[in-house]
């Protein structure tokens, strides 16, 4: 098998999943590379996970109300488990983008809420799921559109509106965020009925007519009597949305780019790649599903390998794919999902609207170091199933000279491509104790591979996704 | 590294989950203290009287102690106007000093900064606990994150001393700035080699520390001892944070606030133990806050979320007493069932800065404040 295709394979699947292992790689190398792009993009074809499956060994992860850090164990263990990679990996796409978090929503069942509804409709239509979270009770109460009035105007909503969730600053004015305010008006949450005996009840989206203002709004240079969903409808046929959104698909699946709040005056590193990708939306009526067809099967996507930092998140479920025996609700999910939080990435509770600042800013001492021992233990745990089968791969050889030791472990965990200083380094260190042979020795062998796979999840190059 | 003037240094404890500050000081004279809490009410005899107003929870005699030694300022009815009785935007605003709007940045993050502009001690601020609380984010400033101080570092599955300096120096040499090059690889390298020596630092602690004090067999504790620990070690640490709970007694409360008070007095009475023993508590204050107080009337077996509480200021540079006013318990003078803060939050924060830490506090907390002077 072509160490190219495998190495190919490993990129797509890092980026539209989180990750896969050795034999899944082979087999889809197999299959072939578009093939593998078609079936991971028909998502349907896979069976969903069942919630209920989670809920039956782990009650207390069923709407998990105020309880601190447990918002995100139904997530991890979907992500783990999921037979539809891309489907979850879209699904922290677009908690990304729209951003909401629990630091001002009270509680985390209606932000599970909200990722249920990315999981359920993210592959569609871009469209779509921007009326959906006009309308999402989570939403209006983190932007306060419960507090956008016919005679009160709240703009917090309108202006992330355009500013984060679709066209991006510089591409209308102020005018046009209050006009937008105001044909969000009425839009608004049902009273919030008090906690029950048995727990919170869910929120629910209602119109108030007589909150809405129906008074002429003159939005981007048109003007009607318009209702927030004719402002989408403007701000999707705006050539800005199209740019704006492909630039973030570029940033979460290609490259690390400038953080969002510099885009009006930071030029995308590749103008044509993000061409290439809002005429694709633009194209297909932004129908997702037509857009990432398009990035996966481009020149610019193949050759973007390692060009970004993984985030916590990809940290967390790619090791833990990677090692293996997550796949059962077994105690302890609770503890593995507050793992990216320790990272620095607290899934449903973003910083703030803008999302997470991603890329280098990912990085500081406290969570590179988190990252170092996490994978480390993971990868350092020789009862692992995926570990073993790494270390049975390289059984396949009586002995193994430190060089051959060194590429077939960095073969086995990515394959990971680092730089020769590096390899040296690592060679260096495996001649320590000469060559690697199993037979008698093969308990200290054993060490020895568990020692060079943490050696190599601390590398730098091991950060890149 | 080490100080030769003692720098002040501030220690937080957070008691996540909403205290309840009417069963933690007590007013036991008030007849609506009784009228109000039929269920999980204190009885009187039980209550540790330090004045004719007030008294302290009965598991709370170490705090009764400190107090009687004038070491302890209660500050009352502390909180800000339209308490969102939320546990996670409550506790993003105490963190932020952001009331109106979502804030990003926290308060102590911004006094790390100022204390060290240039980045030039890596342990200048310590958070002992997992994850880093938004009180001390701020974009591009260092804080060391510690679980244990005894296996604080990197790689500590390898724990065979000769084999891990072996790797540790390999690591050193893989994140040596001649192997790599870019900007990411060298923001990595840099990174990595301050994670290192944030680590190198810190694990002198444990070595350097000399104690008779026993501190009791709790998480707070190994904590707090962690805490006296660093500072003992003259590491140049500023800012120590930790946190104990969860505090929110919704139901069951009186024998789940037992146990957290007690666990929560024992612990800071052996930390402040330690440092006098050391002849180190002369210039560590230790503030105590929750996110929100609790409902006036229990709820037949808790109480649910409230708006004013209590923070407390411990250390030998405390001037004891009881700040600010009680709230008032009568009815027509609550809101909502809860008692309303008479003493903004960021004025606790703006005498600490300022009092204590010698720096200004406006561009801190965001805005000028009253400075109740307990330091």
């Amino acid at each position: 098998m072509a160490k190219q295709d495998i190495a190919l394979m490993a990129h797509l699947m890092r980026r539209a999943g989180f990750g896969a292992t050795r034999e899944e790689l082979e087999a889809l190398v197999e299959k072939g590379y578009e093939q593998t792009v078609e079936e991971l993009l028909n998502t349907e074809a896979q069976p969903a996970l069942d919630r209920y499956e989670l809920v039956r060994y782990h009650p207390w992860t069923w709407k998990p109300g105020t309880l601190p850090g447990m918002g995100s164990v139904e997530w991890l263990w979907f992500m783990v488990n999921t037979k539809r990679p891309l489907e979850e990996k879209m699904t922290l796409f677009w908690h990304h983008l729209f951003a909401t978090g629990v630091s001002k929503v009270d509680h985390y069942d209606e932000i599970t809420m909200m990722v249920a509804e990315f999981r359920e409709k993210g592959m569609g239509s871009y469209k779509d799921l921007l009326m959906s979270m006009a309308q999402n009770p989570a939403m209006i109460y983190w932007l306060d559109n419960c507090e956008n009035h016919a005679h009160a105007v709240n703009e917090n909503w309108g202006r992330e509106l355009l500013e984060l969730f679709s066209m991006g600053v510089g591409n209308y004015t102020e005018v046009d965020v209050r006009e937008v305010s105001r044909a969000f008006t009425g839009w608004t949450i049902e009273p919030k009925l008090p906690r029950g005996p048995i727990g919170r009840h869910d929120w629910h989206f209602t119109y108030q007519e007589d909150d809405h203002d129906h008074g002429e709004k003159t939005f981007l240079g048109e003007t009607g009597n318009f209702d927030g969903k004719d402002v989408i409808d403007i701000i999707c046929a705006h050539p800005a949305t199209a740019s704006f959104i492909a630039r973030h698909l570029y940033n979460f699946f290609v490259a690390d780019e400038a953080q969002v709040p510099a885009w009006a005056v930071t030029p995308p590193q590749d103008q044509d790649a993000i061409d290439t990708l809002a005429d694709a939306l633009v194209e297909s009526n932004y129908d997702i599903r037509s857009t990432l067809r398009v990035l996966f099967n481009s020149e610019f996507f193949k050759n973007a390998r390692f060009a970004r930092l993984k985030s916590p998140a990809e940290v967390v479920v790619g090791t833990l794919k990677l090692v293996g025996g997550f796949e059962f609700p077994a105690p302890g999910i609770g503890e593995m999902s507050r793992q990216p939080n320790y990272m620095g990435q607290d899934l449903l509770n973003p910083p703030s609207v803008e999302g997470w600042h991603t890329g280098t800013e990912w990085i500081n001492s406290g969570s590179l170091m988190r990252r170092i021992n996490f994978t480390a233990d993971m990868v350092g745990d020789t009862g692992r199933p995926g570990v073993k089968s790494m270390i049975d791969h390289l059984k396949a050889d009586n002995s193994i000279s430190p060089g051959a030791f060194v590429d077939s472990c960095l073969e086995l965990m990515g394959p990971l491509e680092v730089n020769k200083e590096t390899r040296q380094e690592l060679v260096d260190h495996a001649q320590i104790n000469g060559d690697l042979n199993w037979g008698n020795e093969s308990e200290t062998s054993s060490e020895r591979v568990s020692e060079m796979l943490q050696l190599i999840v601390s590398l730098r190059d091991y950060q890149y996704a | 590294m080490a100080s030769t003037k003692k720098d002040p240094v501030i220690v937080v404890l957070q008691l996540t989950g909403g205290n309840d500050y009417l069963n933690t000081v007590i007013p036991y004279n008030d007849p609506h203290y009784r009228d109000n809490r039929p269920a999980v009410g204190v009885a009187e005899d039980r209550i540790l009287k330090i004045n004719d107003n007030v008294g302290f929870h009965p598991e709370m005699a170490p705090m009764q102690r400190l107090y009687d030694q004038g070491k302890v300022a209660i500050i009352n009815g502390v909180g800000y106007a339209n308490s969102p009785r939320s546990h996670f935007r409550s506790m993003d605003i105490w963190h932020t000093c952001e009331p109106d709007k979502l804030g990003t940045e926290g308060w102590l993050g911004r006094v790390t900064k100022d204390l060290d502009p240039n980045k030039e001690n890596v342990v200048t601020t310590v958070s002992f606990g997992p994850s880093l609380p938004r009180a001390l984010a701020l974009p591009g400033v260092p804080v060391a994150c510690v679980d244990d101080l005894d296996t604080f570092g990197m790689l500590p599955t390898i724990s065979e001393t000769d084999q891990r300096n072996k790797i540790l120096d390999r690591f050193t040499r893989l994140y040596s700035p001649t192997i790599g090059s870019g900007f990411v690889m060298d923001y990595l390298g840099q990174t990595g080699l301050d994670s290192l020596k944030a680590a190198d630092i810190l694990k002198v602690a444990p070595a350097k520390y000399n104690s008779t004090i026993e501190y009791p067999d709790t998480t707070l504790a190994r904590k707090l001892r962690g805490i006296a620990q660093v500072h003992m070690a003259d590491l140049g640490t500023r800012i120590l944070y930790c946190d104990h709970g969860s505090f929110d007694s919704h139901s069951n409360q009186v024998g789940m606030h037992d146990k957290l008070w007690h666990d929560v007095s024992s612990a800071v009475e052996s930390f402040f133990d330690d440092l006098r023993e050391n002849n180190a508590g002369e210039n560590v204050i230790m503030l105590l806050f929750s996110e929100f107080g609790r409902r006036v009337h229990d709820n037949g077996s808790g109480t649910d979320h409230g708006a004013a509480g209590a923070a407390f200021v411990i250390g030998e540079g405390v001037k004891g007493g009881e700040y600010g006013e009680y709230p008032s318990t009568n009815t027509e003078d609550l809101e909502q069932g809860d008692l309303v803060p008479n003493t903004d939050f960021r004025s606790v924060y703006t005498t600490i800065a300022e009092n204590w830490m010698g720096l200004d506090a406006n561009p801190l907390v965001g805005g000028t404040f009253e400075k109740p002077s307990f330091v």
